[in-house]
């Protein structure tokens, strides 16, 4: 593997941390979409449908949240709220801000996507005595989630950015477990390198995912 | 009212019914009856409230005033206390399923082939096994002509073809009334006909239809009978030969001189 | 929630911190964005040049760029480029400089996507009254581009601002910086993360109030 100090002897010898750097950045990059994606549907629900004073609620908390830095919300949570005293955990406290953020924008894109679809489709379903549920989960749903895939995939890409930003409250992904191995090497150009080419395969996967997605609801036309 | 009898009431009762758009008054005080296996078109100039009263009826709309009775039963709303009160979403879903309504732009689910567009109600709204549901948006597809379209998603269908789908999809669910919104008014000419012919072929079947067209010739030919709203109001009302054959006012005889060359 | 009690007075203590954080902000913003602006116009006209060879590069510079993580380029580009020779620059010009090469990638696609969506009818319209290239680009295709474009480019500058707050990871005083330091030195979590919030909040909102008004005042009927 070459001698000490060349870059493939120490990415050798860092592998293992970088690995599992990595793998901490997409368990965090999967937890925060997943649940950022889960609450999104239930503001963008809300924001729809729901009675006026729920719509301004959840709009609220969705302006604070779009308008205020990640970095700010990470950094809000993880000494905000050992405050509660309740025991929180960086990862714990960075998963939490960061679905927040995705959430915010899940509930907009919901919103606008749900809003997208010609008032006629609804009643027509109307029409057939269908009922709000049977509406939403048959008719309106299906076809709304197919304009919800690409500001989906984007939102993604950002969480999967997103998650550096915990690397300042010490959780050790992929970001800092480099500059940790730089640390050690001084190679600072070729490990920087490396970790944006690892970020790289990671985005462009997530943008295949939803690439391969989007031909998947390409069987009909609006 | 022409074919009502005070005994028994009719399929369809609407009486008073009046309904505001925020200042404008778009009903102001419709009767109209509609008898099992009758035939009623209404005709008017845009604005007239034509459309608004097929979509009162079935609960499109809400009406402000007023009350539609289907085979009896208030539709729409209750009266609690000498207040009007709208049913619960359940309740009405329930009311509209026994309504089939086919709308100008067709409104067929796009991510949904034809055979599809109709058995959601009848596989989602009657909980009927899959089966028989698929036997008959089969059979229904047939009638209207679309029996090798089954598989076809809308976006590869012809307006005339995609309307024809939205027809088995409100007949399908066997309604006592099918309302038809301007059912012709965004195809090309020449897809006219194949939609017309069906509708006709309905009416001829015994089916109850509340028509809203512009097709004057079809009016004349099928409708069992006429009705001329003007202003949110009924303006006259009869058997086609004679509404249209002899106008009874002004605004009448203008508005189907429009059409004269139809009538030679 | 537990009995923590509120006491403004550090903030009002730290007052002109928060709003010289403040400035800096917004200072680095606008640095940062007019010339990301700049450089993701000439990255457009590239791209929309029509020639493989400027075309290919520049989409693979986008590419890369808007999947790698911005705090990353900013340690790349700051504690990187000195390993390379480069070391006349501070923290606040390695920010500027990273945060215009990240923000002219977005500027490309936002710019890119304005160019081509002008209709051909007037470009057209230009040849047939004699203009000369240069000419129409001048009188036709910017000033549409730049109406087209305003809505998308607002969502970017606002969020190009929010991204400021990542300077506060190489130890530049904006608001982040200084709501962390006002957190450590005074325990006022929790005053300290709002008062931060509010600001960038508020700064996100004039920033899309302003360029509301200057979308209303070049609104064209299209």
């Amino acid at each position: 593997m070459g001698d000490k100090g060349t870059f493939l002897y120490e990415i050798w010898v860092a592998r293992g941390s970088l690995l599992s750097g990595a793998a901490l950045t997409m368990q965090l990059s999967l937890a925060v979409i997943a649940i950022g994606s889960f609450i999104g549907c239930f503001g963008g629900l809300g924001l729809v449908y729901g009675p006026a004073p729920l719509r301004l609620a959840i709009r609220s908390v969705v302006e604070v949240l779009r308008g205020v830095p990640v970095l700010v919300l990470i950094l809000f949570c993880y000494y905000g709220l050992a405050l509660f005293s309740i025991d929180v955990t960086a990862p714990a406290a960075g998963v939490i801000a960061l679905s927040g953020f995705c959430a915010a924008h899940m509930s907009e894109t919901f919103r606008g996507a749900v809003a997208s679809i010609p008032v006629g489709q609804t009643e027509a379903a109307k029409a057939i005595g269908m009922r709000f549920w049977q509406r939403l989960t048959y008719v309106i749903l299906p076809q709304a989630a197919r304009r919800m895939l690409p500001p989906w995939v984007n939102t993604g890409v950002e969480i999967v950015k997103g998650t550096t930003l915990l690397s300042i409250i010490g959780v050790v992904e992929l970001l800092l477990s480099t500059q940790q191995a730089i640390a050690r090497n001084y190679l600072i150009i070729q490990f920087y390198l490396a970790a944006a080419l690892i970020y790289i395969i990671i985005n462009f996967s997530v943008s295949q995912l939803g690439a391969w997605l989007e031909r998947r609801f390409a069987y009909f036309r609006y | 009212m022409a074919s009502s009898d005070m005994s028994s009431e009719p399929l369809l009762r609407a009486t008073n019914v009046h309904k505001r758009f925020d200042s404008v008054e778009v009903l102001k005080g419709i009767d109209l009856d509609v008898a099992q296996g009758e035939v009623v078109a209404i005709i008017g100039s845009s604005g007239s409230g034509k459309t608004t009263m097929l979509r009162c009826i079935n609960l499109l709309e809400e009406y402000d005033d007023g009350e539609i009775h289907i085979d009896g039963e208030t539709i729409g709303y209750r009266i609690v206390g000498g207040v009007r009160k709208r049913l619960r979403e359940s309740a009405i879903a329930d009311q509209r399923a026994r309504i089939g309504m086919v709308f100008q732009g067709f409104n067929l689910f796009p991510h949904m082939t034809a055979e599809q567009n109709v058995m959601l109600g009848l596989t989602k709204v009657q909980k009927m096994p899959k089966a028989e549901a698929r036997d008959r948006a089969v059979h229904w597809l047939d009638r209207v002509g679309l029996a090798e379209r089954r598989e076809h998603y809308p976006y590869q269908l012809s307006g005339g073809q995609q309307q024809r789908v939205a027809i088995a999809r409100a007949v399908a669910m066997d309604p006592r009334l099918v309302l038809f919104d301007e059912v012709t008014s965004a195809l090309d000419p020449e897809l006219v006909a194949e939609v017309l012919s069906v509708m006709k072929s309905l009416a001829e079947s015994g089916m109850t239809m509340l028509v809203v067209s512009h097709e004057m010739l079809f009016v004349r030919d099928v409708a069992t009978r006429v009705v001329f709203m003007d202003g949110g109001r009924i303006a006259a009302e009869g058997p086609p030969a004679e509404v249209m054959g002899n106008p009874s006012s002004e605004r009448l005889r203008s508005f189907l001189g429009r059409f004269h060359g139809l009538f030679g | 929630m537990i009995d923590y009690q509120f006491n403004f007075d550090v903030i009002w203590r730290n007052w002109d911190n928060f709003l010289g954080a403040l400035g800096m902000g917004l200072g680095l913003a606008a640095a940062s964005l007019t010339l990301g602006a700049i450089l993701g116009l000439g990255l457009a006209a590239a791209r929309i040049s029509g020639k493989r060879w400027l075309d290919r590069p520049v989409w693979l510079y986008v590419e890369l760029v808007r999947n790698t993580p911005l705090l990353l380029l900013i340690f790349f580009v700051y504690f990187g480029l000195p390993e390379i020779g480069i070391y006349v620059l501070d923290k606040y010009h390695s920010f500027i400089l990273t945060l215009t090469l990240y923000a002219a990638a977005y500027m490309c696609e936002v710019f890119r996507a304005g160019l081509t969506s002008i209709p051909n009818g007037y470009l057209e319209a230009g040849k047939a009254i004699g203009l000369r290239p240069a000419q129409r680009a001048r009188y036709v295709m910017l000033p549409m581009m730049f109406r087209i474009t305003l809505p998308a480019m607002s969502n970017n500058f606002i969020s190009l601002f929010k991204d400021t707050s990542l300077a506060a990871a190489i130890a530049v005083p904006e608001l982040t910086f200084t709501a962390r330091q006002v957190n450590a030195n005074t325990f006022r979590v929790v005053e300290a993360w709002l008062t931060a919030s509010i600001l960038y909040l508020a700064a996100a909102y004039l920033i899309a109030w302003a360029l509301r008004r200057v979308e209303r005042r070049y609104a064209m009927i299209r």
